[in-house]
């Protein structure tokens, strides 16, 4: 079953300037797929439109759907956009964590769509809630921080945070826009080792873009190249080209990761 | 090496040594501007009389000799009045906070609609531009002489500041955490809960203390109109001229309005 259809979507923040041409994506549940491309090829704007803080350019045809829902058609916005926040959980780059609050409050963010409104809004988040945000921190072997304010934490340890709040989410898909892009190797590797094993033991889609393609070579089952808002090549890691490479990377780089 | 001058700069280079003159003219205009702007209003406000500070000194020298010997006789009455300034000035700020921050969310851009904002905010400039001694004098006519009407003014006064204030910390604020919280399926305004309040806590108790001094300050003349505090004590004494008692009145003020300012800058620094 397809959890995530985009058919025919194209993006322009400047008129007649398209960041996103006739893009059509087709991804299965349980899939795990590295977006690549250059700075500016489109992958962050990709994301954001599935994740619905974006909206699509009008047109007859373009439209989202997600978990067989369409969440954006028309250059709309549908109902169901905001209710599709439940089930799709983000990773940003910068984290996005609220910095002055406890990072377990940080996590309960996620229950938030869960919860009836005046709980949340009056911060009593009931006891299960909290075993699932104290359960997400340990699976991301946070626990030990979980009182700490966010702002105190590292790089690499806030995004664990930000992926213990997705995982309280209990989200079915996982958007991830250049989640290791301002870590460290060491904090990169233990974040994609925690998304890689969601993915299998959870059955979660996940959406990761990323700048290096080794890593999106090693860790993903499929790839989805963008360049200048075009897909380029959609496919298993093996099959892509050098001349795909080289159109996505340059020669130079192109040759250096094709040895 | 290619085109370069006597100096041996490069001819893009020496440019820069060249005497700018839009932008000698520009900074000449903005002199002339001051300068005009002045004196168009010398005579509106008669500085023409500046002569009579010095011809009528003898005037000041007069009061002064009264008023350099404080009378202290009526301190408890004083203290008492002073108190009863801070109520007015602690209750009327406590109520700005209270109907402020709601006019502060729907008067920020990155959080209400345009067409929120714009009106939210012509309203709390018209409680702005008005004066709490205007407010006063409108309060008492409503609600009759005392505390209470001083309380009011404060209030609606310093509600339009306090949204003004609390507005810009929230414009302020960074949209990524939002984002995140959004991101998780919550509410609009669990948006605002978790993600904008605890980025604009720190400086929203620091201008409430800091308003909170001003407006013990501004209560001190509510008096005058009849709005409660020292203010009428003060004013009482001056049109009998006791003037002794005026300045032992002045000292108590100035006494308390400085400790106040001290106590809330020692509050404040710990806050930021």
């Amino acid at each position: 079953m397809s959890i995530i259809k985009v058919t025919d979507i194209n993006k322009s923040f400047k008129k007649g300037k398209l960041v996103l041409k006739n893009i059509n994506l087709d991804i299965e549940e349980g899939e795990i797929v590295g977006l690549i491309g250059p700075s500016g090829s489109g992958k962050s704007t990709l994301l954001r439109i599935l994740g619905g803080f974006e909206v699509i350019d009008s047109s007859s045809s373009g439209k989202i759907e997600i978990l067989r829902h369409i969440t954006q058609k028309n250059g709309k916005k549908t109902t169901s956009c905001r209710h599709s926040h439940q089930y799709i959980g983000v990773i940003f780059q910068q984290f996005n964590l609220v910095g002055r609050l406890k990072l377990l409050t940080n996590v309960l963010m996620g229950r938030l769509g869960k919860i009836p409104s005046w709980r949340g809004t009056l911060g009593f988040f009931p006891k299960e809630d909290k075993m699932k945000a104290l359960a997400a921190l340990e699976r991301v072997d946070m626990i030990d921080y979980a009182f700490q304010r966010a702002s105190t934490l590292s790089g690499g340890q806030q995004q664990r945070g930000a992926i213990a709040r997705v995982l309280a989410q209990e989200s079915k898909i996982i958007l991830a826009d250049e989640p290791i892009a301002s870590l460290d190797p060491a904090s990169s590797d233990r974040v994609m080792n925690h998304l890689v094993n969601i993915n299998r033991t959870d059955n979660t889609t996940i959406i990761v873009s990323l700048h290096q393609f080794e890593v999106a070579r090693t860790r993903c089952k499929r790839i989805v190249a963008l360049k200048d808002g075009e897909i380029i090549y959609d496919g298993s890691p093996e099959n892509i080209s050098r001349n795909d490479l080289i159109n996505l990377y340059g020669v130079e780089s192109a040759d250096a990761l094709y040895a | 090496m290619e085109n370069t001058d006597r100096l041996g700069l490069s001819v893009n280079a020496s440019n820069h040594l060249r005497v700018k003159w839009p932008e000698i003219f520009s900074k000449a205009t903005y002199i002339f501007v001051i300068i005009a702007i002045l004196g168009i209003s010398y005579f509106p406000a008669e500085i023409y009389r500046w002569p009579m500070i010095f011809t009528d000194a003898a005037n000041m020298a007069d009061y002064l000799s009264d008023f350099l010997k404080p009378n202290f006789g009526d301190l408890k009455l004083y203290v008492i009045k002073m108190f009863e300034t801070i109520t007015i000035a602690t209750w009327g700020t406590f109520l700005s906070i209270v109907f402020g921050i709601p006019f502060a969310l729907l008067s920020s851009n990155n959080i209400a609609p345009k067409w929120i904002v714009q009106p939210i905010r012509r309203l709390m400039d018209a409680t702005r531009a008005i004066n709490e001694l205007v407010f006063a004098i409108l309060f008492v006519a409503a609600v009759g002489l005392g505390p209470f009407a001083g309380t009011m003014a404060v209030f609606v006064h310093n509600t339009g500041i306090i949204s003004k204030l609390f507005s810009e910390s929230v414009e302020a604020v960074d949209m990524r955490p939002v984002e995140g919280i959004r991101s998780t399926g919550a509410g609009y305004i669990h948006e605002i809960i978790y993600g904008v309040i605890p980025q604009v806590m720190p400086l929203w108790s620091s201008f409430s203390l800091y308003r909170l001094e001003t407006n013990i300050r501004s209560a001190t003349v509510l008096g005058i109109v009849g709005a409660g505090g020292i203010g009428f004590t003060f004013y009482e004494s001056f049109r009998a001229f006791k003037y002794s008692e005026a300045a032992a009145i002045i000292i108590v003020v100035v006494v308390t309005v400085s400790i106040t300012d001290m106590i809330s800058c020692q509050l404040r620094k710990k806050l930021i």
